[in-house]
């Protein structure tokens, strides 16, 4: 990996890419504490289902809605993993449902951004922005320029290497941005659509349909059979998120390193076998989560991840055994600091007269009072600095996400 | 035709950001009516690049600090240009006649100079006649040096007689058969002595105040010389004798009109499109202006999905639709967009100035089209894509396709989990594949 220093050209943000997945950082202290407060957000790109991930298996609606994609019951083969009688986890994240046995994972259902777009890139700018209007600073960046003085020097964290900040770090406030150089590849997914794309094309398709051969694709891969799930990450090759997650620990817990981080990750669109694609991406966040946990060593115990995505996907299964842009969906609060074990949510019921446009899980917690809540309760911003995080219809903090100290 | 059809054959590819309301005709014309509007900062001319050049030799200097930095400065103005140009089509035109004049880097050691070559020779010909281009060329230290005229001597020369050395074909029989008459103009191996007779004292002077061209009279063959049963006298003006036929010949026409349809219109030229280009270059003398703009009037023009992109025109195309390069990049950062221009363009396979060989870069989507580099482009592009950070991806596909977008890449851009991605469906769909 090549970290150099140089003015920041994108924005003031560190980032570090690879893969499908990318991490960024932002503030830090010269004079570090051991035991500050870190804040690690995770942006699922692409709109993950709530309901595959949390799945609600105790509604007696489930089934009429979407029984294609359900997952067996916990107990039994292959089943959810239970989260208190009512709500299952899926099976590949396991080390998150130790988390959550260890009182450290806290799912939070029925959460939607405060926009009701259905476009991926607007929902993103909204998300991220925390804004009413699209801005060209990110909810992020504005709490860290809130944060005490004793953050970020007047250069910032200044490390740089190219590649993009997400729009969430963007803004005022001084920090820099890593990536290491070569390694960036698309994901699986979107290769197989470029092959499809380029399909019948007598000069591109076949030239496509032999580089990915020769890189190691099988022919299912790209026929998008479920084999597409594991096929580029054989042989053992670290997920390239769990590398990003487990660098990321690393910096955080170093006394002088950053305080808050952003990180991404695609792969959730899944218009079309939802079933089988799904996992990948699952358990990449899954093993992410761990490595953040495992890198942090002590310093898990001050700090809370926050996964959220732009929104959720259509309760009832569409026509290719997927799903459609949604509303309502789940975001994942995890850290030695929460208070977990429980889902919190006040579920919408999933009868056609409770869905949102009859269509999508009714939204009941605005994530922005989520992120308001974090922000104020672990990172100890003020509540009417809140206005400036939040512009627009500035939410009121989500409490109880923590334990009390 | 449709004007961003005709931006994209004979431009570079639009910007995402670019719109015109010209007729696609009067867009062409513009361009080549109106004096070349780009400005090239911080370069050097061709004798900063040769004291360097010749600094650094005598002096048994490591590592290139003279040089570098010229050549970087030279790649930064260039690809800033190429990124940003008003025009395109001029662009285009230079880039074309700098590949039929190929001077690579691979060797002659004209890395201080090859910048200051397409900017000196190349350049301010585009628009004028083909043989003052050719005499510009020929002249140049930078085709002297790749090409080895430098160093060839006349046998019977002061300097032949004395060191016992003799002719260099290399330049003589490349610029028959690649610059001028092509094979098709039916040359013989007496013909590419006589031609290297002729050039002999066309050479470098690297020790002067102010080096460049120099002719060398006590390195030039005496005597007449005969080619193609026309006789040239001793001397320089032998040789700009030899260049005007050679750069007004009816083979001559005819081989720059192929390479003219083949680049703009077709892999496979068509015969009459040929015919048409080359009656337009006799008529006019080889006005290469009238015979870039009677290229926009051949059926060829409209018809078809268009060119495969080479992968300059491919990285150029990209860099363009995400609007890169609106500020200039300053030539010593890494991550301007100059640079990774320049970068991309070895990431895909056709390293800036660098050809092979003297026939410079193929023009036919077979030279392009290995699996690894078609993999190159989705993997460089979708890179790319992570700096475009607002906007809506299916408008700049709809600016910079036009008509071209077809529904599959627009529902796969649609149902594309970010921005990112669908930016990449869109620079890895067939028709971005084309210009």
């Amino acid at each position: 990996m090549i970290i150099r220093r140089r003015a920041a050209l994108l924005g003031l943000a560190t980032s570090w890419v690879m893969g499908s997945s990318a991490l960024a950082l932002a503030a830090t202290s010269p004079a570090g504490h051991a035991d500050d407060p870190r804040l690690v957000v995770i942006i699922l790109r692409g709109a993950l289902d709530g309901m595959a991930a949390v799945t609600p298996y105790g509604d007696p609606d489930l089934a009429t809605c979407r029984q294609a994609l359900v997952l067996p019951e916990p107990g039994a083969q292959d089943g959810l993993l239970d989260l208190g009688g009512f709500y299952g986890l899926h099976p590949a994240l396991q080390n998150m449902h130790d988390l959550y046995a260890a009182g450290q994972l806290l799912p939070i259902h029925a959460v939607a951004g405060h926009y009701r777009s259905r476009s991926h890139f607007e929902a993103q700018d909204y998300l991220e922005s925390g804004a009413d209007e699209r801005m060209d600073s990110g909810w992020l960046n504005r709490a860290v320029s809130c944060l005490p003085q004793r953050n970020a020097g007047p250069d910032g964290y200044g490390l740089a290497m190219g590649l993009t900040v997400p729009l969430l770090l963007r803004g005022p406030a001084s920090v820099g941005s890593y990536a290491p150089a070569g390694a960036h590849h698309p994901d699986p997914e979107l290769y197989r659509q470029i092959v499809a794309l380029n399909a019948d094309d007598p000069v591109t398709g076949p030239a496509l349909r032999d580089a990915l051969q020769a890189r190691g694709f099988s022919d299912a891969v790209m026929e998008g059979d479920r084999a597409s799930i594991t096929a580029p990450h054989k042989g053992g090759k670290p997920d390239p998120f769990m590398v990003l997650s487990a660098a990321a620990g690393r910096m955080l817990a170093d006394r002088k390193g950053p305080r808050i981080a952003a990180l991404e990750i695609g792969g959730w669109d899944t218009h079309a076998r939802q079933v089988a694609r799904l996992g990948h991406p699952l358990t990449q966040l899954d093993r992410g989560v761990a490595a953040l946990r495992d890198s942090l060593g002590p310093a898990w115990s001050h700090t809370v991840v926050l996964a959220m995505t732009e929104f959720g996907r259509t309760v009832r299964i569409n026509g290719t055994g997927g799903t459609d842009h949604g509303t309502g969906t789940v975001a994942f609060v995890a850290g030695g600091p929460v208070a977990g074990g429980r889902v919190m949510a006040t579920w919408p019921g999933l009868r056609p007269t409770q869905l949102f446009e009859n269509r999508d899980l009714a939204p009941t917690t605005d994530l922005r009072t989520v992120a308001a809540g974090l922000l104020c309760d672990h990172l100890g911003l003020a509540e009417r600095e809140m206005a400036t995080v939040f512009p627009g219809a500035t939410p009121a903090p989500l409490h109880g996400l923590l334990r009390r100290a | 035709m449709q004007s961003v059809e005709t931006m994209n054959r004979f431009g570079w590819g639009v910007r995402g950001n670019e719109t015109t309301r010209d007729l696609p005709r009067d867009w062409l014309a513009r361009q080549i009516r109106e004096p070349d509007a780009a400005r090239f900062t911080n370069v050097g001319t061709t004798a900063d690049g040769l004291i360097a050049l010749h600094t650094q030799r005598m002096n048994k200097v490591q590592g290139d600090p003279l040089v570098k930095p010229i050549f970087l400065a030279e790649v930064t103005a260039q690809m800033n240009n190429l990124l940003v140009t008003p025009q395109p089509f001029r662009e285009r035109l230079a880039w074309f006649w700098f590949n039929h004049f190929t001077v690579s880097l691979r060797q002659g050691g004209t890395r201080g100079i090859i910048g200051a070559y397409m900017r000196e020779a190349i350049r301010p010909h585009v628009t004028g006649r083909f043989v003052d281009m050719l005499n510009a060329v020929m002249q140049h230290p930078a085709m002297l040096m790749y090409l080895d005229n430098a160093s060839s001597i006349g046998p019977d020369s002061p300097a032949g007689r004395k060191g016992h050395r003799g002719l260099n074909e290399n330049l003589a029989r490349e610029c028959l058969e690649l610059h001028t008459l092509s094979p098709r103009g039916g040359y013989t191996q007496a013909d590419v002595t006589a031609f290297a007779a002729i050039l002999t004292g066309w050479g470098v002077d690297m020790k002067s105040d102010h080096p460049g061209f120099t002719f060398r009279a006590n390195a030039h063959e005496p005597g007449e010389k005969v080619l193609m049963g026309r006789r040239f006298a001793e001397g320089q003006e032998g040789g700009l004798q030899a260049l005007h036929f050679l750069g007004t010949h009816p083979a001559t026409y005819r081989h720059i009109a192929t390479r003219m349809v083949t680049h703009f219109i077709a892999d496979t030229p068509d015969e009459q499109d040929i015919m048409h280009i080359n009656r337009v270059l006799h008529d006019t003398d080889g006005d290469l202006a009238e015979a870039a703009l009677a290229l926009s009037t051949l059926a060829g023009a409209t018809s078809g999905a268009g060119k495969f992109r080479s992968p300059m025109d491919y990285a150029t195309a990209v860099m363009r639709a995400l609007s890169m390069g609106d500020t200039p990049s300053r030539p010593d950062d890494p991550h301007s967009p100059a640079y990774m221009l320049f970068t991309g363009f070895a990431t895909l396979g056709q390293p800036l100035w660098t050809a092979p060989l003297p026939n410079g870069w193929g023009d036919r989507a077979a030279d392009w089209v290995a699996p690894a580099d078609m993999l190159a482009r989705t993997d460089w592009s979708w890179r790319m894509a992570a700096y475009q950070g607002s906007g809506d991806p299916l408008d700049i596909a709809h600016a910079v396709l036009g008509p071209a977008l077809r529904q599959p890449t627009m529902t796969a851009m649609q149902r594309a989990g970010s921005r990112q991605d669908a930016l990449a469906l869109l620079f890895s769909s067939p028709e971005f594949q084309r210009r």
